[in-house]
């Protein structure tokens, strides 16, 4: 499987728009809001299918996570979408005061997370979005690795009762993950692969890289242990302890900084149970740039190399 | 449907007994805010026990009217009506932002029985508003959702973004009511940053005016009528209020927004409230 597994031929985002479709159709409490990027989020497969579920409110972020708010409470179940890095910051008082600190059933969704809508440049990349939103009490924060993980990862926000952040990559990623045996559980993370010297704790399109990493590991006598942890709130701390007690150290990856995002939660985690050595794959304290995504990604520190010689390190 | 005397009598007489309470209750806590308190008075009690279908001991019934405190600060006066209304006891008044109480500073709708939306920080309230009113839209359903905002809260962006939502939606279930007391925590609002026309504003939005004393609670209810007549678009009730209303030292004075009672204060407030102002 490993990084050049299957790919289901369809980007993240494509694929959440479809599964909001295929709930919808299930479902009639399912209702959709976007800030006049439904294009890119795709919410507008959502629109196409039911436009009188759909409401546009223009580029007004801050009244459609109110106004999400308020139909929560009357039964329907909103997704309010645009970009992530918009989603939290632009929207970061009404989903604290008004969402979160009630405990209301609106689902959040950040399209285009980390550096992967690349040429728009640093102010349009995500890399503060997950700190944010782990401050937050009440919130579920899920982050999926590729597209099936995408659709199961939306079901699971619909059909749970509360606040949830869904982390929504812009490209393809290749799949990651054999689901007909690894279910997706909110709060439970997944081994992909067994090993016993290091522990690579990858979340969202890191993880596919996770595993190119764990094929070079390989190479050089080194058996790594991949974890997808595609929930990063509630993280999946006995997973994490056991991978602690298991392996000789710890590599986290995301594409996020590393400031307060799954490396700062693996590491809290550890502190207060197992303190074990760890190594943050993320972006560093630093804004971005405008490129192509490959280059950035190099730049920044976000490819399976960086993951092998923290790796390396850590077990040496 | 216009009120009847005996109707009108005793709406006025609740709103000086829940000034009296007021005073009681902010007096004890020694924290809390009694300017927006009293000058919203009226406008909450007409609401509460004049013109909204509620059902106190069904709080989460589906086809209730909502009621949104925007202006948070004004919490005091909510809880009130909600513990006279039979939300919460009565008694629950004497705990007001203290430790383990249930009536937080500002409102929590986790915690207290009747709070419709957890408030505060300034602005919100109107979009979550609209979002109900979305909501009893598509539900088809036929309650109505009142959104009270204080002056000062419109200076916040934010409300601009819903006051346009609620056109584009025709959101005539949709009730906008302004504090219009003229005054906010540093200052008055004309000095701080002033509305300009406000009734202009709120039209170039979309929204249908009335202007009414926000303390007569004939003309309150009237325009809660005429409110519920107007059909594709929401209206907002600009209501024109006194900051600290009935209490004289308190009365457009931005030193009383949130300040604490002292026992000379508290004297001449209770003597003032007695004598049925």
């Amino acid at each position: 499987m490993a990084g050049s597994g299957s790919v289901t031929g369809k980007a993240q985002r494509q694929v959440y728009g479809e599964t909001l479709v295929e709930l919808g159709k299930k479902n009639a409490n399912l209702v959709v809001f976007d800030a006049d990027v439904s294009g890119s989020t795709r919410s507008c497969v959502f629109a196409e299918a039911f436009p009188e579920r759909f409401f546009n409110v223009g580029i007004a972020e801050m009244n459609m996570a109110s106004m999400a708010a308020g139909i929560s409470t009357t039964g329907y179940v909103p997704f309010i979408n645009t970009f992530a890095c918009f989603i939290v910051l632009r929207c970061a008082d009404p989903i604290r005061s008004l969402i979160a600190y009630t405990g209301l059933n609106v689902k959040i969704v950040g399209t285009y997370s980390g550096l992967s809508d690349s040429f728009d440049g640093a102010s349009h990349h995500s890399t503060m979005d997950i700190n944010f939103m782990r401050a937050m009490p009440n919130m579920t924060i899920l982050s999926p690795a590729d597209g099936v993980e995408a659709a199961l990862a939306t079901e699971a926000a619909f059909y749970h009762k509360g606040p949830v952040y869904l982390r929504m990559h812009r490209n393809e990623i290749p799949q990651t993950s054999d689901y007909a045996k690894n279910a997706f559980e909110i709060g439970r993370g997944v081994v992909l692969r067994e090993g016993k010297d290091v522990s690579i704790i990858a979340t969202g399109f890191m993880v596919h890289r996770a595993l190119a990493a764990a094929d070079s590991l390989a190479s050089a006598g080194i058996s790594a242990r991949v974890v997808n942890i595609h929930t990063i709130k509630p993280i999946d701390k006995e997973l994490i302890i056991k991978c602690a007690a298991e392996t000789k150290g710890i590599v986290t990856a995301e594409e996020h900084s590393i400031t307060g995002g799954l490396g700062s939660a693996v590491a809290e985690v550890l502190a207060a149970n197992k303190p074990a050595p760890v190594a943050f794959v993320g972006v560093e304290n630093t804004f971005t740039e405008t490129g192509d995504y490959e280059s950035l990604l190099k730049k920044y520190g976000l490819t399976a190399e960086n993951i092998v010689e923290k790796a390396k390190k850590l077990v040496q | 449907m216009a009120l009847k005397e005996d109707r009108k009598a005793y709406l006025r007489e609740l709103c000086g007994k829940f000034r009296n309470t007021l005073i009681d209750i902010l007096y004890k806590a020694q924290t809390g805010h009694p300017g927006g308190s009293l000058s919203a008075t009226e406008i909450i009690t007409t609401l509460y026990f004049e013109k909204m279908k509620i059902d106190p001991k069904n709080p989460g019934w589906e086809d209730r009217d909502r009621f949104i405190l925007g202006k948070g600060h004004g919490a005091p006066m909510l809880y009130i009506n909600l513990a006279e209304r039979g939300y919460f006891p009565v008694s629950d008044l004497q705990n007001l932002r203290q430790f383990g109480s249930h009536l937080q500073g500002h409102p929590c709708a986790k915690d207290t029985p009747g709070v419709e939306l957890s408030t505060g920080p300034l602005g919100l309230g109107l979009g979550a508003g609209a979002g109900m009113a979305l909501g009893a839209k598509t539900a088809k359903k036929d309650f109505y959702t009142y959104v009270l905002m204080g002056d000062g809260e419109i200076q916040e962006g934010v409300i601009w973004e819903a006051a346009m939502a609620a056109g584009k939606f025709k959101l005539d279930n949709l009730i906008g009511i302004l504090d219009y007391n003229g005054v906010q925590l540093d200052g008055t609002v004309a000095d701080i940053m002033p509305l300009g026309d406000v009734k202009a504003k709120w039209e170039a939005f979309g929204w249908k005016t009335i202007e009414i004393d926000g303390h007569n609670v004939e003309a309150i209810s009237d325009a809660v009528d005429t409110a519920k007549t107007m059909k594709g678009g929401p209206l907002i009730i600009i209501a024109k209020t006194v900051k600290g209303k009935g209490v004289s030292f308190m009365e457009g004075k931005n030193g009383w927004h949130g300040k604490a009672i002292g026992p000379e204060d508290y004297k001449t407030a209770k003597a003032e409230l007695a004598g049925g102002k």
